[in-house]
């Protein structure tokens, strides 16, 4: 991803908008000692001009929209959105797969308006998906957008960066997002592009954070404190929790799946000695990654926990056993596929992951 | 491989990057595999789906990175085989390994688990005693698994690189051969792996050799390639010879580390 766009000019950024697909080809030009994340690039300026025209020539010539700025282009109809509580809004992406129809609009997406400023908690599977939650924020608010948080790594969830450029927030993730991101952007891009199509991926580049949560940090919007908790692997290797206090909500990104089958793409043990200790957070409400965009707390984790527990203990069985990997991925969790929406997307793979974790007990 | 590699890859990137393709399309018109047969078999006659050799491999892998194979050779003499080729015909590095075997192997059962990088046959060549070769091929659909990250949790990764475990299972009915798993913790990192906070790609380092024993016969000799998943996972078969044998195993990576396990094997059940 490009981390020094994040500190370059705006002008310069929004003049040149290759597309992702070309960073493979482009990879040896723009080898850079970037020295850590959120700090500018040692460019020097002919580095700079030679890797924009590079990029320029390339777009062009590979036919993408060299765009000219976030303002261009077709009309931003702002994101559907709820107020859950006072000042905490929240956009209910669709129970889908990235799809050109839905724009990559799949994940529930927040904010949080305090006295001074606003937080944005993930933004979306696109860029169009970003710029139409901006359009949201900015119906309901005219304040700054000063921290846009990710949950986690998932393209669903901060695809959308890139629509908050302009507004020059901190990017805030979890430790461990930034290496988990570049061991995974030119895959996620690539893949993206091609399940979203030209049209709807237009626009979508990946923004590194360029703030990393520890263990625990607190943002002050003014008057309204959000606290970030970085959680151990669980979901993902860079699970991000946000609690706002005012309110007592909690927003759980992808640790907390409901009606959408919970997607396992970090360590099932870890997962369900997470959920135990979140159970006993003390919330009024919570905002699942997936789901409706409220619910009651605890209870909803209940039917994920049971699902993490079937795979768990199916799978257990069957490397007691000695069964193989790939009688697992078609007969375990079975039990479960009338309570969860895109289950056949999500299990097969769920249990090939859980037991590669599982068979090392 | 490494020429076949570095061209490969820049032809996918060029290729994506100039027709917005996916890599799988814009190099579909070619047949990788007359290359290969000429490349890894100087096209020696190869006996096709003759029942000799039987492939397992799903028809669409969940999960590119780790897509399970299982290879059964069956029938008198041959059952014990001079040699196991896997190869993956649209991979960087199309041959996944190659498995000698030894005295010490059973009737040959090999499961194992490979990267599939693109929509691709998957195929499995087993030479003979006699110097015939056979041959099992399946179609998979997966792609991106050589690129994928190795594996979920970066941190446990490094912290347990080099720990082997052996399982044993207890002897099917009427069989004559044992069973046992071979896992390693290696991220058998492809080399195809981009980090993209520094531009520079993940440099390749994965399993070289590996060799099974039991007691000092040879069960099977393998020369591995990136194209075996993160943490290689072997299920073989041996044969036992009598009281207090042991199982070792000596594996190799492109840094020069040696690992290095033994086992007692077990009078019966499961490990």
């Amino acid at each position: 991803m490009r981390i020094a766009a994040i500190s370059f000019p705006a002008t310069r950024r929004a003049m040149v908008d290759p597309g992702p697909q070309l960073r493979p080809a482009v990879g040896a030009k723009l080898r850079r000692p970037v020295a850590r994340l959120g700090r500018p690039p040692h460019w020097t300026r002919r580095q700079a001009l030679s890797g924009t025209l590079h990029w320029l020539a390339l777009a062009a010539s590979a036919g993408f929209a060299v765009r000219a700025g976030a303002q261009d282009g077709p009309p931003v109809v702002p994101l559907e959105v709820t107020e859950i509580a006072s000042g905490v809004f929240v956009h209910q992406g669709a129970y889908a797969l990235f799809a050109p129809s839905n724009r990559g609009d799949v994940a529930n997406l927040s904010f949080v308006v305090g006295r001074d400023a606003v937080a944005v908690i993930d933004t979306g599977g696109s860029f169009a998906v970003g710029q139409a939650l901006r359009a949201a924020i900015r119906a309901v608010t005219d304040k700054p957008i000063r921290h846009v948080i990710n949950t986690h790594m998932h393209p669903d969830h901060l695809f959308g960066n890139a629509a908050f450029a302009e507004d020059r927030p901190d990017f805030i993730g979890h430790h461990k997002l930034a290496q988990a991101l570049a061991a995974r952007a030119d895959r996620y891009l690539a893949v993206n592009a091609q399940l979203l199509g030209s049209e709807a991926f237009a626009g979508t580049r990946l923004i590194a954070p360029t703030r990393a949560v520890h263990d625990r940090a607190v943002i002050d919007l003014g008057g309204r404190e959000l606290i970030l908790e970085a959680q151990p692997t669980a979901h993902t290797d860079n699970d991000l929790t946000v609690h706002d206090t005012a309110t007592g909500t909690l927003f759980l990104g992808d640790l907390l799946f409901m009606r959408h089958i919970p997607a396992l793409d970090g360590s099932i043990r870890g997962w369900l000695a997470l959920i135990d200790r979140l159970e006993r957070v003390d919330a009024k409400r919570v905002v699942p990654g997936h789901g409706p965009p409220i619910a009651a707390w605890p209870e909803p984790m209940q039917p994920q926990k049971r699902y993490l527990e079937t795979i768990s203990a199916e799978v257990r069985r069957m490397i007691k056993e000695g069964r193989s990997i790939a009688e697992a991925a078609t007969t375990v969790g079975l039990s479960e596929k009338d309570a969860w929406l895109l289950f056949d997307a999500f299990n097969a793979r769920n249990v090939t992951a859980a037991f590669a974790e599982l068979e090392w007990e | 491989m490494t020429e076949r590699l570095s061209r490969r890859s820049v032809l996918g990137f060029v290729g994506a990057a100039l027709s917005s393709l996916p890599i799988t399309q814009a190099l579909a018109e070619d047949d990788p595999w007359l290359g290969l047969h000429q490349d890894v078999f100087g096209n020696r006659p190869i006996a096709e789906e003759d029942g000799l050799v039987t492939l397992e491999a799903p028809v669409r892998a969940e999960d590119a990175a780790l897509v399970p194979l299982t290879v059964r050779v069956s029938g008198g003499d041959a059952s014990r085989p001079r040699s196991l080729t896997l190869l993956i015909d649209r991979n960087p590095a199309p041959v996944v390994a190659t498995f000698s075997f030894g005295e010490g192997a059973g009737e040959v059962v090999l499961a194992t688990r490979v990267r599939v990088d693109a929509y691709s046959n998957v195929r499995a060549v087993v030479e003979t005693q006699a110097g015939s070769l056979h041959m099992a091929t399946r179609y998979v659909k997966a792609s991106g698994g050589c690129s994928a990250p190795a594996l979920k949790d970066s941190e446990l990764a490094e912290a347990e690189l080099g720990k082997m475990r052996l399982r044993q299972f207890a002897a099917a009915p009427g069989s004559t051969s044992r069973e046992a798993q071979l896992m390693i913790r290696h991220p058998n990192h492809s080399g195809l792996q981009m980090n993209q906070l520094t531009g520079y790609y993940i440099p390749a380092k994965f399993i070289t050799d590996l060799e099974v024993r039991r007691g000092a016969a040879l069960v099977f000799r393998m020369e591995g390639g990136i194209s075996l998943s993160a943490d290689p996972n072997i299920r073989f078969t041996f044969r036992p010879a009598g009281a207090d044998e042991v199982l070792t195993a000596v594996a190799k990576d492109t840094d020069g580390r040696v690992l290095r396990g033994s086992w007692p094997v077990k009078s019966g059940d499961d490990s």
